[in-house]
């Protein structure tokens, strides 16, 4: 059947030159694509650009006013406390996961634990902070409680409004988030590996040190780096909580946009704003790495 | 598994989660003895809680963060659905860069994001519109990581290709392929991607708070500098509304590709 090779008729052919055929495919995408341009890339590119455009056009003077030291103390205050409420809240938020692993995987508890930490990891803001001022707050019930029995945990300060309490406050969020990230790593371990261990003559000390902690390291680093970036960004709790002052990142860059007494200054307020991103997205690049490392591992 | 450890195991449980339980508990039992304190050595009483509803700033507040909810999970089921069907199917080497989209508004916090819009948002209130809804275009993009995933795994779960292609030898459609055959088939990722939606927006702050627009969490805030009891008693009430939105959700079928995905992410 040789015919079949040379059709009869010669139908339209892919020009030569030319390259691919013209589609109209593209223009499906083309809402979506603007959409995000307008509403997500744009505002980023401005405060990108804002970064480095002064009353008299392009400068570098708002990264240069950056080098002050309360401007410098805010972001350190940032970091600080992003990395002890991360490491708080992913060693806590693991035992809580862990804990929640070893039971029914279909079981009521584990559904209302992952609601309640799905609610209470995004829930945070203003919410939490008035939770905690009615807890342990001038007036919260365990602060008078406490007060009857001769005890005044603010003998010294306010301590709920500072850094320290704000750690406290942040790990609420934190813990949640961590069993969320945490407990698919900790569903791919399989009962098998612990028995194999077993086998070979290794106790529990053996199968923690030499199995199970080597395959969660990348799921555990990764989880704490995203629980970080995540008291990095956040805004709302510590504007609930703290009135005055700017003692974090966050509150520092509210505040030089909206100054109440006509100070605004958008420029510094782009490059705080893009210092914060930068930081941000360098956390998010490292955790995308990990989580594809735990991904490979644990499936 | 020996008997003695089983038991480790179980005395290890339990007391985690007494103690989680407490200390996750406690501030939220506290919220509502905070807000039933009669003044002084008064009973308890439930005045805060139905001073909500005579207070006309709150009850507008928390009206105007229902109609955002609405509106944003409405207009981020009419964006995204249509574009993650056409890219599977039409343009593949875009899902890459859709996907990417979405998932950037994790990294760019929304203290930085809202210095950006606040330009956008000036041009807006004087050309558009000055409403607190012009606030779902940017929660649409806000909850884009959250709905992304979901829709992603619905998507994933069926086989969206050969039901297309067998709809349009059929004589359908784009238009019916998606509404009358995609669409039917992945109902329950769309209802959970419309819950989160609602979950997120009825608690977003910062940015409502800084484009000075008064929505639940901004009208929280601002009625709990004048009446504690009052703002503690909405603040508890719509932390449990969102946490039953996500009890509901847990019962819609999570398909088990899901644990997957948000390793992914």
């Amino acid at each position: 059947m040789t015919v079949a090779t040379k059709p009869l008729v010669e139908t339209a052919r892919r020009p030569l030159r030319g390259g691919r055929r013209f589609s109209l495919d593209w223009l499906g995408a083309v809402p979506f694509l603007a959409y995000v341009g307008l509403f997500l890339l744009l505002p980023t590119a401005i405060v990108v650009g804002g970064a480095f455009v002064g009353p008299k056009g392009l400068t570098l003077s708002n990264l240069t006013a950056m080098n002050k030291s309360y401007i410098i103390g805010a972001f350190v205050h940032s970091v600080v406390l992003s990395a002890a409420s991360a490491i708080i809240g992913a060693v806590l938020g693991a035992v809580l996961a862990y804990a929640v692993a070893t039971g029914n995987p279909k079981g009521v508890l584990r559904r209302l634990v992952t609601s309640a930490c799905g609610v209470l990891a995004q829930f945070g803001g203003v919410t939490l902070a008035f939770a905690f001022l009615a807890t342990i707050g001038l007036a919260g019930f365990i602060t008078l409680w406490l007060q009857q029995r001769g005890i005044n945990i603010y003998a010294n300060s306010f301590w709920l409004a500072e850094l320290s309490g704000l750690v406290l406050v942040y790990t609420y969020f934190q813990i949640p988030l961590m069993v969320l990230v945490f407990l698919p790593a900790l569903d791919g371990i399989r009962p098998q590996w612990r028995e194999a261990t077993e086998s070979l003559g290794g106790g529990t000390w053996h199968y923690w040190r030499y199995v199970a902690g080597p395959l969660l390291a990348p799921a555990f680093l990764g989880g704490t780096l995203l629980l970080f970036a995540n008291a990095f960004s956040a805004y709302a709790t510590a504007a609930a909580l703290i009135s005055q002052g700017s003692i974090i990142a966050s509150l520092l860059i509210a505040n030089t946009l909206t100054s109440e007494v006509g100070l605004a200054q958008p420029g510094l307020a782009s490059a705080l704003a893009l210092v914060m991103v930068v930081i941000v997205a360098v956390v998010m690049v490292l955790y995308t790495q990990l989580q594809r490392r735990t991904s490979k591992w644990l499936q | 598994m020996s008997r003695n450890r089983r038991l480790k195991l179980q005395v290890f449980r339990v007391v985690v989660f007494l103690v989680f339980g407490a200390f996750f508990l406690i501030p939220i039992g506290a919220m509502f003895e905070f807000s039933t304190r009669g003044n002084g050595d008064a009973p308890r009483t439930l005045v805060a809680w139905q001073t909500i509803f005579q207070t006309p700033d709150l009850v507008a507040a928390i009206l105007a963060s229902l109609a955002l909810a609405v509106i944003t999970s409405l207009g981020m089921l009419l964006l995204l659905v249509p574009t993650m069907i056409w890219v599977r199917l039409r343009l593949p080497s875009l899902s890459r860069i859709v996907e990417f989209l979405c998932l950037l508004p994790l990294t760019i916090p929304g203290i930085v994001l809202v210095a950006g819009l606040a330009p956008e948002y000036r041009w807006l209130s004087i050309n558009v519109s000055e409403s607190i809804l012009t606030l779902a275009f940017v929660y649409l993009v806000l909850v884009l990581p959250y709905t992304y995933r979901t829709l992603h795994t619905g998507l994933a779960a069926i086989d969206v290709k050969t039901l297309s292609e067998a709809a349009r030898s059929l004589g359908a459609g784009w238009a019916t392929v998606m509404g009358r055959i995609i669409v039917p088939n992945m109902w329950s990722a769309l209802l959970n991607a419309s819950l989160l939606s609602v979950a997120v927006v009825l608690g977003e702050f910062t940015i409502a708070n800084l484009l000075n627009y008064v929505n639940l969490q901004v009208s929280i805030f601002l009625v709990g500098k004048a009446n504690g009891a009052v703002s503690i008693a909405v603040a508890v009430a719509s932390l449990m509304f969102a946490f039953l939105l996500l009890v509901i959700l847990s019962f819609f079928g999570r398909p088990r590709a899901r644990v997957a995905r948000l390793e992914e992410a």
